[in-house]
């Protein structure tokens, strides 16, 4: 066993960090977040150009074909970066595209992904905001060898700058993957204002919107297969976001403590400020654990996949959100400024924990996966 | 990164588990925690003997010495495979993991040939000698004093909170040899036998109603200077050897019984009824018991991170310096949740044997023994995050 990064994976994640250390400064994410859609075109070509637009697409369509692991150290670095804009719901889009699309479907949506032309999200959740598949109401009707939405759907991240809006409905009793294209007819956005302003989520209405049937994803017939797959995917790369944002408030508030001097010493050699320092150490390398985990773990098809995606998802949550309590705790006053890039981080923390699942959501899966197979003593 | 095992990790593990398939013992039918724990002890020691016999005890000792120079991961797979087997504890834990491992990298040659076959074979049991009533997370000013006289010290002085010195053989014992040096720098090491004349044992009750601790007592205890382990007034070098094993080993000796305490409480709330269903029905249960049941398995991975970075460079990465803290504070928030599935039961000394009153009991004291969480939290902040000393 080797539960560590490989040279290569290293490799990667230097580059990265490097990368984002030049091009995606704090500075920068504050000014892309000021945008409307929190979509910078600039940033969007170097990560392009750095393949990771392409980064788990197969390689013959023009992707890197990388793993999961390597997804997350990108995910990761990332993360710790605070990276604004439809990565995350680009990566998610692919990930389903892969699972549930034809041979000619992926060709057309999967190259131009990995080029960098063309941007992808996922329009999932509704009014009842559960993750749940079983929560996702939406019909689409039958008509005539086309497919017509209405209705809408919530929280769709990045779904301004999205090509494609890929929308998971119901057909009959099925779950169906309908592909809607920007500037179709009877498709309508609206603005969710939130907290986490680096990514913007939408409510998406569809006013009769027809898909034909061809362009609808198949799946081979396993929707929810496809789905739940691509689900994990982009949980896992959450995941490794969350955990290079809780590095990111541990090294700033651990460097914070070591200059700020009060009663004459630094602030970080009083116990009260060293405890609480410790405790966001123990969280973050516990999320990473636990991150890393999950994605070698989906990445290999091992059968507790589905049970370390949830674990991994529902300890970041809590442990991401916590790391920056205790990080805004230590720098006081400061720390509570909008000056300060703490808030960023705290923000994206609120929103990744309720992406994908929140703690609960996820803990009641474990739950299903753990607690109900052990058997009673009588 | 890969998380398979390799295929010789893969060949340990078949090994080990097809071995205790065939070997390991019933449960013990009596209460383990009863005031007189002889026969239960004898079914403890019958245990390890069985395992030495078979090749299995000692494991990540060099081959050479009787192990089998398991490397980390083999002893991971190790107390993993305990767990699932639901083998009994090991009784001469203080032996294998803390004393034997530090002979062999200190101990002279007569040394290695005296003690370490008795330590796998269980005949001889070890105790550790470290904390005093004064010294406790200031471990270096200890005050138990040897004076040098002729070929021997004699010891003067006392220990407490001394884990198995009432069934101890010998003690693995800390001693001041040089009072005029800086506390770090005159203390020594020692090798005694627990029935030399002037050892006095007392057992220390614990709020759990046991006592697996003691207090010990040196009276003119005279120990030959052969026994010194290391060099005279470098003992710290050899306590610290220790106590980074002990502080590696009792989190990987516990998660055997946290995963069977879990699952033992899961297979209750199941049986337990609450509001007309099945507490394990009830979503707060369920939620928290998901959650004891995460935090356990972030334990095994955190360890075999730890494990990995140990393998490769020699030193613990940092999650391993975090899993004392983790696993003490988890097994007491797991106690806690065991009480209130129980309810009423959790606190009877017959339901369940005894497990969970005093399983909610002894889980206080995790947090105390092999350093508090206090102090790993100091070591956290000062060696790991490099924040200034406190004190």
């Amino acid at each position: 066993m080797d539960f560590d990064l490989s040279k290569p994976q290293k490799l990667l994640k230097d580059s990265a960090r490097e990368l984002l250390a030049r091009q995606c400064k704090p500075r920068r994410v504050r000014e892309i977040m000021e945008t409307e859609t929190a979509d910078d075109g600039n940033l969007w070509q170097e990560m392009a150009d750095q393949g990771w637009t392409g980064l788990t697409v197969p390689e013959e369509y023009g992707g890197l074909g990388l793993g999961l692991v390597e997804m997350a150290v990108v995910s990761e670095e990332m993360g710790r970066a605070c990276v604004p804009g439809p990565f995350l719901s680009t990566l998610f889009s692919a990930s389903l595209i892969e699972r549930a699309g034809s041979d000619r479907q992926k060709e057309a949506y999967l190259s131009a992904i990995a080029a960098g032309e063309k941007k992808a999200t996922v329009a999932q959740l509704e009014e009842n905001a559960s993750w749940d598949l079983d929560a996702i109401k939406l019909q689409a009707e039958r008509d005539n060898g086309f497919l017509r939405l209405s209705g809408r759907k919530l929280f769709v991240p990045d779904a301004a700058v999205a090509d494609h809006i890929i929308c998971v409905a119901q057909s009959g009793e099925c779950l169906t993957i309908l592909p809607v294209e920007r500037g179709t007819e009877g498709l309508n956005l609206k603005l969710m204002p939130a907290m986490d302003a680096t990514r913007k989520i939408y409510e998406v209405s569809f006013n009769d919107v027809a898909i034909a049937g061809a362009d609808v994803f198949g799946a081979d017939g396993d929707v929810r297969g496809a789905l739940s797959h691509a689900l994990q995917v982009a949980t896992v790369a959450t995941c490794a976001e969350m955990v290079g944002g809780m590095q990111w408030i541990l090294d700033t508030t651990v460097e914070y403590a070591k200059t700020r001097q009060q009663f004459g010493r630094p602030i970080g050699s009083f116990q009260a400020i060293q405890h609480q320092c410790a405790d966001m150490l123990l969280m973050t390398e516990s999320a990473r654990s636990a991150a890393y985990y999950a994605a070698w773990s989906v990445n290999e098809g091992a059968p507790e996949a589905n049970t370390a995606v949830s674990i991994a998802k529902a300890y970041c949550s809590d442990a991401f959100r916590e790391v920056g309590n205790r990080g805004i705790q230590i720098h006081g006053g400061i720390g509570f400024t909008w000056e300060h890039d703490l808030h960023l981080y705290y923000k994206r923390s609120k929103a990744s924990e309720v992406i994908f699942g929140d703690a609960t959501f996820h803990r009641e899966r474990i739950a299903r996966n753990v607690v109900d197979k052990v058997t009673s003593r009588s | 990164m890969d998380l398979h095992l390799t295929e010789t990790e893969q060949r340990f593990r078949n090994e080990f588990r097809g071995w205790l398939a065939a070997n390991v013992p019933g449960e013990w039918a009596g209460n383990p925690n009863a005031e007189d724990r002889s026969d239960y002890i004898r079914y403890l020691r019958d245990w390890q003997r069985k395992l030495f016999a078979g090749g299995w005890a000692g494991i990540s000792w060099p081959k050479e010495f009787g192990g089998r120079g398991a490397s980390l991961m083999e002893q991971a797979i190790f107390q993993e495979e305990l767990a699932r087997a639901n083998a009994p504890q090991l009784i001469g834990t203080i032996g294998l993991s803390l004393v034997g491992p530090t002979i062999i990298a200190m101990g002279t040659e007569a040394q290695k040939a005296r003690y370490l076959a008795p330590i796998l074979s269980g005949e001889e049991i070890w105790c550790q000698g470290f904390s005093e009533p004064n010294a406790g997370s200031d471990l270096a000013s200890l005050g138990t004093r040897a004076v040098r006289e002729a070929d021997e010290f004699i010891i003067n002085g006392q220990k407490i909170w001394t884990s198995f010195a009432q069934l101890a053989d010998l003690c693995l014992l800390l001693v001041r040899t040089d009072s005029e040096a800086p506390k770090h720098k005159g203390i020594t090491c020692l090798l005694v036998d627990m029935r030399s004349e002037g050892v006095s044992v007392r057992p220390l009750r614990q709020m759990s109603g046991d006592s697996g601790f003691n207090e010990v007592f040196f009276s003119n205890v005279r120990v030959p200077i052969a026994q010194v382990l290391g060099q005279v007034n470098q003992g710290w070098t050899t306590a610290i050897t220790a106590l980074m094993n002990e502080r590696a080993n009792l989190g990987s000796g516990a998660q055997i019984i946290f995963k069977r305490n879990l699952d033992a409480l899961i297979a209750r709330a199941h049986d337990i009824e609450r509001d007309g269903q099945a507490a394990s029905e009830d979503p707060i249960v369920r939620q928290r018991l998901a959650q004891a049941y995460l935090e356990l398995e972030i334990l095994r991975l955190n360890t075999n991170r730890a494990l990995t970075s140990l393998t490769k460079t020699g030193i613990p990465g940092p999650e391993g310096s975090i899993q004392k803290l983790y696993w003490s504070e988890w097994n007491q928030r797991t106690q806690q949740l065991a009480q209130e599935i129980l309810g009423p039961y959790g606190q009877l000394a017959e339901f369940d044997k005894g497990l969970w009153q005093y399983s909610y009991l002894r889980a206080r004291g995790n947090t105390i023994e092999a350093g508090t969480s206090e102090i790993q939290r100091n070591i956290i902040a000062e060696r790991v995050l490099g924040l200034p000393k406190s004190y």
